[in-house]
């Protein structure tokens, strides 16, 4: 029989110890881990300390490029990331369904590690919970991490200023149409995997040529549309972004073609809104493109003055056309 | 997809532009109607009309399944939502529609109403069979193209004896919609971009007979942005040289005598219905379809008994004049507020193919000048 999560692995007793010691413990493997204690002790480096909290449920929990595991790391990572925060440690919460496969959690553990090592992040602490079948899905993970501000930087949504170079760091909605797929076993003829990565180190080499950088945003939910229209309002101004210079893959864009949805609407999970001085935008575009995870990258717009805080494009065909949040779910169109 | 990129070429685009300018008479103005909600969606995402010289109006037709379901029909659909206990199956778009006293399907089944939203009739059909203790109703929307899946569903449902499966049909004809607009007298149109997806189904000869009564152009053209430019530039070739035609700029998908199959399928299944009640353009004769006495089994109309509300309809909303192309969308005085896609009170403003959707996901930048 296959061996699964029963009640006993959440009510405190030796199944629990074991299960932490064999399972976590050895996967994540790091002093502070290593003590034992509830609460992790840490040293950090001078500076301002930013923190971010996010809780993962997604399905599938595996998916092409991917799992629920590693995306609970780089989603918290990249968080204290566009805080302008070098991560420095990392907790993780498990809610576990009773029934789920240990062999399945051994994997999402493992590849948490994985990504955590590949950030420079320790998961310096943890905690699981069992819940009744039925009452969870297989398994939901909170992550909580933080991370210190180099002095001199301060990265804020509200700092965007008329003039600014608006940059992304590679294809948009990547990650949603990889997951959109999987989920609904649609046929593209093509293996998109998802984008999820962890974007400190690309981070630090860009806040190295731009430490006056003003707003860094990963458009994850809502994709790209919600990523500008927030910083246009917390900024108090407009942007204009040029639809022929969007990176966008031939898959994605044949995808949302067939699904009738807009890729500036789709998720992403390893991707990056840059704002900056617009003397700066060359050189940080350089050293985006020069990172494995910003070879696509592209300077994609300008902030422009509008009390509206419209956030507009100029279609590739020489239009002009508003970039909006979606309302409600994205839904196929049936004329 | 690089179909898809032959049809968004920025200098074809610009080519086109051009030609359009070239060939419009700047001492008249042209107002042709799209009728369809796709074609609509497509000159607002991609901002055609900055393409088009001042002196032509697109007129925004009433091409979008939800967007012409009158209250009544949204009432039918909660109603058989919550008098019945059945699965209510169906597309997301109508999820959010107004009915009567602002009650809506979402609502609905936050009190408790079992609906899915479903993306073809195909995911219905296997709910009926996953749960054999239920009934399942599809509620159906749509032009002809949704029509023949609707039939395709029933046919296989009666061939694997299910019972527990029945259709809620709400398919109109296009061809009757186009009429019913130039018979209110208040619009005033030039000529029609012709549905893309309707006519791969029905093909030409609907029009043909259309033009004929009625002496309006048509051309039928795809949802591609370049398509559309193309058949502007048709119409407006064909009113300036007098002709009045079906010009098929979307051959590439549409025949003369449309798809037989879908045609010999939807007869079998469907038949017309003497009128029915459109939102904006009122009762229609032959405007709809039925399911035929043969399948009367799998009618969900003949086989629940509903209780509806006397319709109320939101006496600001515009709603039916923007479907007739009467009102532009911002002439409703409740657009933007309170009537925004988050907050709907049309359903024009529900889907993204209705115009005042399209009007203020992507063209509202332009209503007031930024200062
Ligand atoms: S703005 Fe809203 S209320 Fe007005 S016509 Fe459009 S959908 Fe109806």
């Amino acid at each position: 029989m296959t061996r699964q999560v029963d009640m006993s692995h959440g009510a405190g007793g030796r199944a629990m110890a074991r299960l932490i010691d064999d399972l976590f413990r050895a996967a994540l493997d790091n002093p502070a881990l290593a003590r034992g204690h509830d609460a992790a002790l840490l040293d950090l480096p001078p500076g301002r300390v930013v923190m971010s909290t996010d809780s993962f449920v997604i399905s599938p929990l595996f998916f092409p490029g991917g799992d629920i595991g590693s995306l609970a790391v780089h989603g918290t990572v990249n968080d204290i990331a566009m805080g302008g925060g070098v991560p420095q440690a990392l907790t993780a919460g498990f809610i576990l369904e009773e029934g789920f496969p240990l062999a399945d959690l051994e994997r999402i553990v493992a590849s948490m590690a994985k990504a955590a090592r590949a950030a420079g992040v320790s998961i310096v602490s943890g905690d699981t919970k069992v819940v009744e079948r039925g009452k969870g899905d297989g398994v939901f993970i909170n992550t909580t991490g933080i991370g210190v501000v180099p002095d001199g930087v301060t990265i804020d949504p509200a700092q965007a200023q008329v003039g600014d170079a608006v940059l992304v760091s590679g294809t948009l909605g990547d990650h949603g149409v990889a997951i959109m797929a999987s989920r609904e076993g649609l046929e593209f003829g093509t293996d998109l995997t998802s984008d999820a990565a962890s974007l400190n180190h690309m981070v630090a080499a860009m806040l190295r040529v731009a430490p006056d950088m003003r707003v860094l945003r990963d458009p994850t939910r809502g994709g790209l549309a919600a990523a500008v229209n927030e910083i246009a309002q917390a900024s108090g101004v407009g942007i204009e972004l040029d639809e022929a210079t969007l990176p966008l893959r031939p898959e994605v864009r044949g995808a949302c073609e067939l699904l009738g949805l807009d890729p500036l609407n789709v998720a992403n999970e390893g991707k990056l809104l840059a704002i900056c001085p617009p003397a700066r935008a060359e050189a940080l575009l350089q050293v985006m493109q020069a990172d494995p995870l910003g070879r696509d990258a592209a300077i994609i717009g300008r902030v422009i003055d509008d009390p509206r805080c419209f956030v507009r494009m100029r279609t590739g065909l020489g239009g002009a056309r508003m970039v909006d949040w979606i309302a409600g779910e994205q839904l196929p169109r049936i004329c | 997809m690089k179909y898809v990129e032959e049809f968004r070429d920025p200098a074809l685009a610009k080519g086109l532009s051009d030609a359009i300018a070239r060939a419009a008479d700047p001492d008249r103005t042209y107002r042709f109607m799209e009728f369809c909600g796709g074609h609509t969606h497509a000159i607002a995402r991609f901002g055609l009309e900055d393409l088009l010289p001042g002196n032509i109006r697109m007129i925004h037709g009433p091409g979008c399944p939800v967007c012409v379901l009158p209250v009544a029909r949204v009432d039918a659909a909660i109603a058989l939502a919550t008098q019945h206990d059945v699965i209510l199956c169906t597309y997301g778009d109508l999820m959010r529609v107004p009915g009567s006293g602002f009650r809506s399907l979402t609502k609905a089944r936050a009190a408790g109403a079992d609906i899915r939203m479903v993306y073809s009739v195909m995911d219905a059909l296997a709910l009926a069979r996953a749960h054999p203790d239920r009934e399942v109703v599809f509620f159906a929307i749509g032009f002809e193209t949704t029509t023949p899946p609707t039939a395709v569903a029933i046919l296989q449902a009666a061939k694997e004896g299910l019972t527990n499966f029945s259709v809620h049909c709400n398919h109109v004809l296009t061809p009757a919609a186009m009429r019913a607009i130039l018979a209110g007298g208040d619009t005033e149109i030039d000529g029609f971009v012709g549905p893309s997806h309707v006519s791969a189904v029905i093909g030409t000869g609907p029009y043909v007979e259309f033009t004929r009564d009625h002496a309006k152009p048509v051309v039928i053209t795809g949802f591609e942005p370049l398509d559309v430019l193309q058949a502007v530039l048709q119409l407006v070739r064909q009113v300036n040289e007098g002709r009045i035609e079906v010009e098929n700029e979307y051959a590439r998908a549409v025949s003369d005598a449309g798809n037989l199959v879908a045609q010999q399928m939807m007869a079998r299944v469907f038949t017309l219905r003497d009128r029915f009640e459109w939102r904006g353009l009122g009762w229609v004769d032959h405007s709809a379809l039925r399911l035929t006495d043969a399948f009367a089994s799998f009618d969900a109309e003949r086989r629940f008994a509903l209780e509806l509300p006397t319709p109320t309809e939101n006496k600001a909303c515009a709603c039916g004049d923007v479907l007739r192309g009467v009102k532009t969308p911002v002439e409703c005085a409740l657009y933007g507020d309170p009537c925004t896609p988050e907050n709907p009170l049309g359903a024009c403003m529900v889907s993204s193919e209705g115009a005042c959707a399209a009007d203020w996901t992507y063209g509202r930048f332009r209503r007031e000048a930024a200062s």
